[in-house]
């Protein structure tokens, strides 16, 4: 076939983006926009005694005033954990959280009249440590009321399977280790900005930087009592997103209720300390983790204890507790397994989901003990996890059903590529090398807000001009999701990809899609898009069989033509399109994915589910300064198994900018607080990796072709942030001897360990 | 409100400013030239980077009034989209842009860097593009796509 499937495939938005035209949230300005300013909280903890708005509202240039009780209903994107509200009602619950908000005919006159309210608070005890919350604590200082046991916890996820801690009691070969993770954020480049627009008909246009269009959508309407058939949601062009704009957030409610309430469009965009502020981002987590093997390196049992930081609010925080254990059950079989995560809420900015949601930290522990367990073996490290890879077609202890697998084939491509087994253990003091695998969800198989619907739904439209477009809520972040559409759409039809464009994102004109999360959009809008363009053609063909008096599988859809194999018919893609629209015009066809039915029967059983599972392994080759304690990441050597790469260069892309997020975490990135208040809110203090950091990438994509995904694909847009970190960690063991247990590994706590090894 | 006189993009412009406004702000908010991108607002990430007098500087770090006069290249006025800057073409088929709000940033950079710099290696283009912060990318697809297109440039 001469499709583009498979093909390295350029941006279908990249002129737009590379000459400045494309438009993000904040570059729409419309007649007689209001801008809005917030007052956040200086407090961390504390009862509202009183808020006086009346000098804000009649500051020159202020058209509206709101606080928390004029939209108290609470909301959250997840349905069991609805517990935030627009503006704090009656209590703030972090340093930062939004109290009021001033709508003015210009930002100066908005921010000038937030500086006008005059708010009083009553200070109460605040629990900025998680430790803290796991204790018992008044009613009156509880985080939020519906804690039980007087404890601030959020959520208990416990599972057990075949009682690890009793093999772990008696195994002779265990090792245990306690980690710590500091909180680190997604720290995308575009600021959060909506744009609320009250439409002559009553209805209500809101444009914004969502990840998850469908979920606002759902929210605006609870939260502002507005019908569902009301409110149209558009996601303009993204400044990235890795989770963070996943949450239907405080300020979109906002907004949105502004506008209504002055009938005039509505523009918000945050200053980077407000990015920081409303972070979501990876826990902070401390997780005691022990893992047994015999001796021959086969793994008997893991269990693991983890403390998770959530902040103030839910956010995804239940999902998060279940995939910090649930996310360990591959890529190595593991029959006797166990997990606790307690969420904590504290009092600080509330932590969410985060590229690799929720399994990050705990693979970083997996991983290093494996190798620790490897050297107790005097085994190779990568001898070690080959031993104890899952099969093709397997289940899980916890029922989880793995198809397609290239671990074995990610394993020893990079062992190969690096010269592994000539190299590691034989590097010069300084210098080392680390393995690392990994393992991810390609979309959840359950959606969040349980329907009978399904996951997604793609229409593509054929009209006379010859033009497919492709309707889909998907939600381009910078992923390629836009021009994955294109060119499913281009393969099934065998057009050029000019033919084809995109509607997306707007809840108005396109199907419902859950949005970009969950690393679901290539599997899950893959194949609904796929379908949708599959009948377009099937349509053709039965129209153009009938006219042709032939049957409609002779006819071949290539190179922009609709021939039979002996060329006896030969039409151009616009003769075809006139035949089949003879009669009855543009035509729109359907497809759409629902996740088969998966998993067990316990309580518990859906977490992690997934139609599909993505698998890694890499090196890393780093370098470790004893004299300073710095580490520098040299070389890394990646193969991640995507299934199929339907577009080579987005994949690649995909897995660079998980090397980049994961080499931040590691060694420098860390949300910094002091009493709650977070100490280093932009990028001079949060430091992500520049482009001198970046090391030498290797890439290798495997295709497994899964037997489920779009012509085989799975995800590679979370997956390989797995295995960065403990490859690094387990690199600067073999460079240093030192044992790295506390992320990122700034160069004090590497001069620290070097110090108590000497 | 100072009136300040500017070369944009090839056109003279007269635009009355507040005496703190930065020249980010004047472009977004009083000319309409969204393509110069706000995003840290303290010169940290190189997002907002135009050229002036042909070289690049931070928009958000400076103040307008200092540019009374002077010459200002944006990203509109680099190319229409017909007829791209070797820069923006290489990042384009590289794959050097995922969610694009650094690239205009990048693209400013990158082109006067290659002007001084014809010849330079990985190591020098990662230096020179230091100053622009992306978070998609992993900057290895930037840094080929800079590397191409100053071999187009030379050729």
């Amino acid at each position: 076939m001469s499709g583009p499937i498979g093909k390295p495939t350029p941006y279908i938005d990249g002129v737009e983006k590379v000459t400045g035209q494309a438009m993000y949230t904040d570059d729409f300005r419309l007649p007689n926009m209001l801008y809005l300013a917030f007052l956040r909280s200086a407090e961390s903890h504390a009862k509202i005694k009183s808020l006086d708005i009346s000098d804000a509202e009649s500051h020159p240039g202020v058209v509206a005033v709101a606080t928390g009780k004029d939209i108290p209903v609470s909301f959250g994107v997840l349905p069991v954990s609805p517990d935030e509200t627009a503006m704090a009602v009656e209590k703030v619950r972090y340093n930062g959280e939004i109290v009021a908000a001033v709508a003015a005919e210009t930002i100066e006159a908005a921010r000038d009249a937030v500086e006008k309210i005059k708010v009083k608070y009553e200070a109460i005890t605040a629990f900025i440590s998680p430790h803290d919350s796991l204790e018992k604590c008044g009613t009156d200082e509880q985080i939020h009321p519906h804690t039980k046991d007087g404890r601030n916890i959020h959520k208990t996820a416990e599972l057990r399977f075949n009682e690890p801690e009793k093999e772990l009691e008696t195994a002779k070969y265990k090792q245990t280790g306690f980690f710590k993770f500091a909180g680190v954020t997604h720290a995308f480049t575009e600021p959060h900005s909506t744009l609320a627009i009250w439409n002559g008909d009553e209805t209500l246009t809101v444009i914004s930087a969502t990840q998850v269009p469908h979920y606002l959508h759902k929210n605006l309407s609870k939260v502002l009592g507005l019908p569902l058939h009301k409110i149209q949601v558009k996601k303009p062009a993204l400044g990235g997103g890795f989770g963070g704009k996943s949450d239907p957030f405080p300020h979109e409610m906002i907004t949105a209720y502004m506008a209504m309430k002055t009938k005039r469009p509505v523009k918000c965009t945050f200053t980077r300390e407000e990015v920081f502020i409303t972070h979501h981002g990876r826990h902070p987590t401390e997780m005691s983790m022990s893992v047994s093997c015999d001796n021959k390196g086969k793994i008997t049992a893991l269990d693991t204890d983890i403390v998770i930081d959530g902040g103030a609010y839910g956010s995804f925080g239940v999902v998060t507790s279940y995939y910090n254990g649930v996310l360990l059950q591959g890529p190595y079989k593991i029959d006797k397994f166990g997990f606790k995560t307690r969420r904590a809420y504290t009092n600080k900015h509330q932590c969410g989901a985060m590229r690799g949601h929720g399994a990050v930290n705990p693979r970083y522990a997996v991983e290093v003990i494996l190798d620790m367990l490897a050297q107790d073996l005097k085994m190779d490290p990568c001898d070690l996890r080959n031993k104890n890879f899952l099969p093709e077609n397997s289940f899980t202890v916890g029922e989880f059903r793995i198809t397609s697998n290239g671990v074995r084939d990610c394993l020893k491509t990079v062992r190969k590529k690096s010269d592994w087994d000539k190299r590691y253990g034989k590097l010069p003091y300084g210098r080392g090398l680390g393995v690392a695998c990994g393992f991810f969800i390609s979309g959840s198989a359950l959606p969040i807000i349980w329907n009978r619907y399904p996951q997604t739904v793609v229409h593509a439209k054929l009209d006379f001009d010859g033009r497919i477009v492709m309707f889909s809520g998907a939600s381009e972040i910078g992923q390629g999701s836009d021009t994955m559409l294109v060119q499913i759409a281009a393969e099934e039809l065998g057009i050029s990809l000019d033919y084809v464009q995109v509607e997306v994102a707007d809840t108005k004109t396109t199907p419902v899609d859950l949005g970009s999360y969950s690393s679901r959009v290539t599997f899950m809008v893959g194949n609904a898009a796929k379908t949708a363009a599959s009948n377009i053609r099937k349509e053709m063909a039965s129209a153009i069989a009938k006219e042709k008096d032939i049957s409609p599988d002779k006819l071949i859809f290539d190179n922009c033509r609709i021939q039979t194999q002996d060329k006896s018919i030969d039409l151009s893609w616009e003769e075809g399109v006139e035949i089949a629209m003879a009669g009855r015009g543009s035509f729109v066809e359907s497809g759409y994915y629902i996740s088969p039915k998966l998993g067990g029967k316990y309580k518990g059983a859906g977490a992690g589910l997934s139609p599909a599972y993505s698998f890694g392994a890499f090196i890393s080759e780093v370098k470790v300064s004893s004299d300073t304690g710095e580490v520098n990441v040299e070389k890394i050597w990646a193969a991640h198994d995507c299934g199929k790469a339907l577009n080579p260069l987005a994949v690649e892309g995909q897995i660079e900018g998980s090397i980049h997020m994961g080499i931040g975490q590691a060694l420098t990135e860390e949300m910094r607080y002091q009493n709650g208040q977070q100490m280093n809110p932009n990028f001079f203090d949060y430091r992500i990796p520049s482009s001198v950091d970046t090391p030498d990438m290797d890439i290798t994509i495997i295709e497994s072709n899964d037997p489920e995904g779009p012509y085989g694909a799975k995800e590679a847009g979370e997956g390989p942030i797995h295995p960065v970190l403990p490859s690094i960690g387990n690199a600067v063991y073999d460079a240093v001897g030192i044992r790295m247990m506390e992320l990122p590994m700034t160069p004090d706590k590497v001069l620290s360990k070097l110090k108590d090894m000497s | 409100m100072k009136k300040v006189q500017l070369h944009i993009n090839g056109f003279k412009r007269i635009v009355l400013v507040d005496s703190n406004e930065t020249i980010l702000e004047t472009l977004r908010n009083r000319l309409y030239l969204t393509g110069t991108k706000q995003c840290c607002d303290e010169g940290t990430c190189g997002s907002c980077t135009i050229l002036v007098d042909g070289i690049p500087v931070l928009g958000c770090l400076t103040p307008t009034v200092r540019c009374e006069g002077k010459t200002i290249v944006t990203i509109e006025g680099i190319s229409s989209g017909d007829d791209l800057h070797p820069v923006q073409k290489q990042l384009v088929k590289n794959g050097g842009l995922q969610c694009g709000f650094c690239t205009p940033g990048v693209v400013i950079t990158a082109i006067p860097y290659l002007e001084e710099n014809p010849n330079p290696t990985v190591n020098d283009i990662k230096e020179g593009l230091s100053g622009n912060l992306c978070r998609c990318t992993g900057y290895k697809k930037i840094i080929e796509a800079v590397k191409n297109a100053a071999e187009e440039l030379n050729t």
